[in-house]
């Protein structure tokens, strides 16, 4: 390997370590409030790539009847749930939260099929219609098992993948997709070549993870996520509700992962089931974080980009198996360092 | 149902079987067929998860382990299935011994987690690896033959399948019904108890681990054999979740729920492959594995219990079987009365900046009850602690019948002869209270898995139970054996507690806070059967608040105050002690 290929390889690795570092803190941030280790959250990004794909065409994506499907699902259980408790006057809000909202960009979409928007707008667009779906399955498959074990949480999150895979084939059908690159731009550095996707594609990451610093640290609602984040029984005492800063905390992280999903599908096929693979090795970056250091999660989520990138040139047949290999060292390593936190869990 | 009848019935279920291919069609002979081989991974997720409380997704794995296996040998090296037998179970056995060895010590959903990672890694190297053929698969493989006899039809290798499956599930039940079974089904939420038992969790953990890969292996050999096709598909991670589904519907924590879990979903499976293409035409794949997502969460939102619990709660519950008389286990020679049991020199713990324990000393002599007593937050849970090597020591040292056991782990210290009960009683709710007391016999008793899953250990096993309705005599719970624990009320579950420490046969038993939750009366037995048990040379340490029940109860008492020792001697020197008077009601003004 001579030293040009190694820097490119670096390049590559890192790139697609940004796009890991976006899905992993995502994963971080559901997981330090609500306890789901939300395994189908790489779909979230392989979906907006989809819907992208499909705007850039014209057509009508299928997430438009994915969220319809699971708005007028949410809107049931949540219709249900208040009637049983006699809680009439919540109706509006909720028909207002849980039908409306989500089903505005989707309706919108749907009646703008065969125009063609500009790359902003096509965006705006893929985002808007991806962001309701993490918050509305939480309504639909988690919030009634909210206090359950992370255990069975995990359980439920994996057996929710499997749906999603299903219905991502249903509404999206089998072609793999490559969006139109989002910059020809090409940077010389010091006789490199660097693509403007690659460049932007590390801006993204670095600057959505400054703003998610900002957030935390200098919002109310940032602090609210932190501090149920720390303690849930403390938080809801100073009168934090988990459920809301809960929906917070999936909307806040599926924009992550629509966007990682919008830098990511110009530079590779996207597949309805691309999302397990990119989720999961995220999620080696955020086990590497521990499930709660964002800082740390980011720089396991470039690591597993790096090993990624320098297997695939020398056996790149093997480098999945590499890559989720290397998980079972990072699990003991750091349950080593948590002994005895585990203890004591509770009898179902 | 008498045991008779249980009998009956099984065999009359095991009759029907044998007649299916007579029957039946040869379709449903098939399905039967793919029920028997899922039972068999399933049978093994049951013991692992249900029973074992480790939830593996990577089952999967173990059974595409052996069935690639046998498919490389019989096809590419052309040796016999039974060559191909031998070699899967043994491989995938060493597989299991080694992820074990490697993943068992994560606590909680990250072991999940890893099996989820070295459940993808094995599929994607099925997928990878020229010699297994890749994504292609391995296709040709040879029927199993017996005699000369290729078991090429469905109605012919049905036989095999489910003698294999029947066998396997009795010698499950034999395991589950053994000392090492009965520790399988303590592992499930926390390991103290089963430390304070002389139970080693990590060893039977991976025990358990190995077995329920050996029951995929054999899923897989059939398997191979029967469909003489392997691909990676069927050994992937939506497999493995396909097996849990299976073991949930059925009912996690019963044998018996593996077959019927594996019944349902197979047939479920096959009228919505049947339905499916007619309400939505092409649509059929995706939507099976919507179908079943949706269902195994709606089952884990709502029914997490199975089909089995519920429908025994219909049926004639078995009799147990009546424990057989027997001869004693061994019991110990209690040390001398008034020599030095334990004693502790210096025992000092800090919890980073607190001081819990200060250089504390004291000693507990032979047949003597020390009651260690002190306001809250005085350290006395934690000098507890430190004594039965739940917590390890900073500075200081402990020894016990002479022996330093400073540094010892926790079930070293319960076989070197100490047993203990919380002061958050910790039991298993779905076990008899014979099976509690059975496991503090644990430390006295040798039969491995081995014994326990052959039945070589009756002999034993009797003696134990002996032993343990023994003990249940002691402390009034004997008419009770045979009722759940969980059932009991908290001042009887804290006797059971005592009787399941009394069974490890102790030199010296350790109480923390026993009296709590006791009605008077209640209160009144335990001291006299602690005033027993001291006439019979055994020592007590007993942590608790009641000091009436404390006073009139202990020879002598240690008084500790914010982890220091205050001052010890008879309850009538103690409780004229102004110190002792000072930290309990404050300073006299």
């Amino acid at each position: 390997m001579t030293g040009e290929i190694a820097a490119i390889l670096a390049m590559d690795g890192i790139a697609s370590g940004a796009i890991y570092v976006l899905i992993g803190l995502g994963l971080v941030l559901i997981f330090a409030v609500t306890r789901v280790i939300f395994v189908p959250f790489g779909d979230i990004a392989a979906f907006t790539a989809l819907t992208l794909a499909s705007l850039e065409t014209g057509g009508r994506p299928g997430t438009v009847g994915l969220v319809a499907v699971l708005a007028v699902l949410a809107t049931a259980v949540e219709a249900t749930a208040l009637v049983r408790n006699r809680a009439f006057h919540r109706l509006p809000r909720t028909l207002l939260f849980y039908l409306v909202l989500p089903l505005l960009p989707a309706a919108a979409v749907w009646f703008a099929a065969g125009t063609t928007f500009s790359m902003p707008v096509r965006i705006g667009l893929a985002l808007a219609l991806v962001l309701p779906i993490a918050p509305l399955l939480d309504r639909i498959v988690f919030r009634p098992i909210a206090d359950a074990s992370v255990l069975l949480l995990l359980t439920v999150a994996v057996a929710l993948h499997f749906a999603l895979s299903g219905l991502g084939l249903m509404f999206f059908g089998p072609e793999g997709v490559r969006t139109k690159s989002l910059t020809d731009a090409v940077f010389d550095v010091g006789g490199l070549i660097v693509n403007g996707q690659t460049v932007l594609i590390l801006a993204a990451s670095i600057v959505f993870c400054g703003l998610l610093f900002l957030y935390f640290e200098f919002t109310i609602q940032g602090k609210a996520l932190r501090a149920t984040a720390i303690n849930r029984i403390g938080a809801r005492l100073v009168g934090i509700r988990p459920t809301s800063t809960g929906t917070i905390a999936y909307l806040l992280a599926s924009l992550l992962a629509g966007i990682s999903g919008v830098l990511i599908a110009p530079v590779t096929t996207i597949f309805y089931d691309s999302g397990f693979l990119l989720g999961l090795k995220a999620f080696v970056g955020a086990i590497i974080g521990a499930m709660v250091s964002y800082p740390v999660t980011a720089l396991g989520a470039v690591m597993v980009g790096l090993l990624e990138s320098y297997t695939s040139f020398w056996l790149s047949a093997y480098k999945e198996v590499l890559v989720f290999s290397l998980l079972i060292p990072v699990l003991l390593w750091r349950s080593l360092s948590f002994s005895g936190s585990e203890e004591e869990e509770a009898e179902e | 149902m008498t045991r008779l009848q249980f009998h009956l019935v099984a065999a009359v279920g095991v009759l029907l079987l044998a007649l299916a291919p007579a029957l039946l069609s040869p379709f449903s002979i098939t399905l039967l067929n793919f029920i028997g081989i899922y039972a068999l991974a399933v049978l093994g997720l049951v013991l692992l998860s249900g029973i074992g409380g480790m939830l593996s997704f990577g089952q999967a794995a173990f059974v595409g382990i052996a069935a690639y296996a046998t498919a490389w040998l019989t096809v590419k090296a052309g040796y016999s299935p039974w060559i191909g037998l031998v070699v899967g179970v043994v491989l995938t056995g060493l597989v299991a011994a080694v992820l074990g060895a490697v993943t068992l010590r994560l606590g909680g959903h990250f072991l999940s987690l890893s099996t989820i990672a070295w459940g993808l890694a094995t599929y994607f190297l099925f997928g990878n690896v020229p010699m297994l053929g890749q994504y292609n698969g391995i296709s040709e493989i040879p029927p199993i033959s017996i005699g000369g006899h290729a078991l090429a039809s469905s109605n012919s290798i049905y036989y095999l399948i489910w003698i294999f499956v029947i066998v396997s599930l009795v010698l499950s039940a034999n395991l589950l019904d053994s000392r090492e079974g009965r520790a399988v089904r303590a592992l499930r939420g926390g390991q103290v108890m089963t430390e304070s038992l002389g139970i080693n969790p990590f060893r039977v953990k991976l025990i358990t681990f190995v077995i329920a890969a050996l029951l995929s292996a054999l899923s897989g050999w059939l398997y191979a054999h029967m469909s003489r096709f392997v691909s990676p598909a069927p050994f992937d991670v939506s497999v493995g979740i396909l097996y849990l589904l299976m073991a949930m519907v059925g009912g996690m924590g019963y044998l018996s729920g593996a077959i019927v879990g594996a019944a349902v979903v197979t047939l479920l499976k096959n009228s919505i492959q049947d339905w499916l293409p007619v309400i939505s035409p092409g649509a059929s794949g995706q939507l099976e594995v919507i179908v079943f997502s949706v269902l195994f969460i709606l089952l884990l939102q709502r029914a997490r219990a199975g089909i089995v619990p519920f429908a025994l709660r219909w049926l004639p519950r078995v009799q147990p079987a009546p424990p057989r008389a027997a001869g004693s286990l061994e019991h110990r020679q209690q040390p001398e009365r008034g020599q030095p049991i334990l004693s502790v020199a210096g025992a000092t713990r800090r919890f980073g900046g607190l001081l819990a324990v200060d250089k504390v000393s004291f000693e507990v002599k032979a047949g003597e009850i020390l009651g260690l007593i002190g306001p809250n937050g005085a350290g006395k849970t934690t000098m507890f602690n430190l004594i039965t090597g739940a917590l390890p020591l900073n500075q200081g040292k402990i020894s016990f019948l002479g022996q330093d056991i400073s540094h010892r782990a926790q079930r070293q210290i319960a076989r070197a002869g100490i047993a203990r009960t919380f002061q958050h009683v910790k039991l298993r709710k779905t076990m008899t209270l014979l099976d509690t007391v059975l496991l503090g016999t644990y430390g006295r008793t040798q039969s491995g898995f081995f014994a326990g899953v052959l039945r070589l250990d009756r002999a034993e096993e009797a003696r134990a139970q002996t032993e343990a309705m023994r003990q249940l005599q002691r402390v009034g719970l004997a008419d009770r054996a045979f009722e759940l624990a969980g059932n009991l009320p908290l001042g009887n579950q804290r006797l059971l507690e005592i009787a399941r420490a009394l069974a490890a046969d102790p030199a010296l038993l350790m109480l923390d806070e026993p009296a709590a939750g006791l009605r008077s009366g209640e209160k009144a037995d335990l001291a006299h059967l602690l005033e027993a048990l001291r006439a019979e040379g055994l020592s007590v340490l007993l942590v608790e608040h009641d000091m009436d029940f404390v006073m009139g109860l202990v020879d002598r008492t240690v008084v500790m105050d914010f982890g220091a020792k205050l001052c010890e001697g008879t309850p009538a020197v103690v409780r004229s002690d102004p110190r002792v008077q000072e930290a309990y009601l404050g300073g006299v003004a």
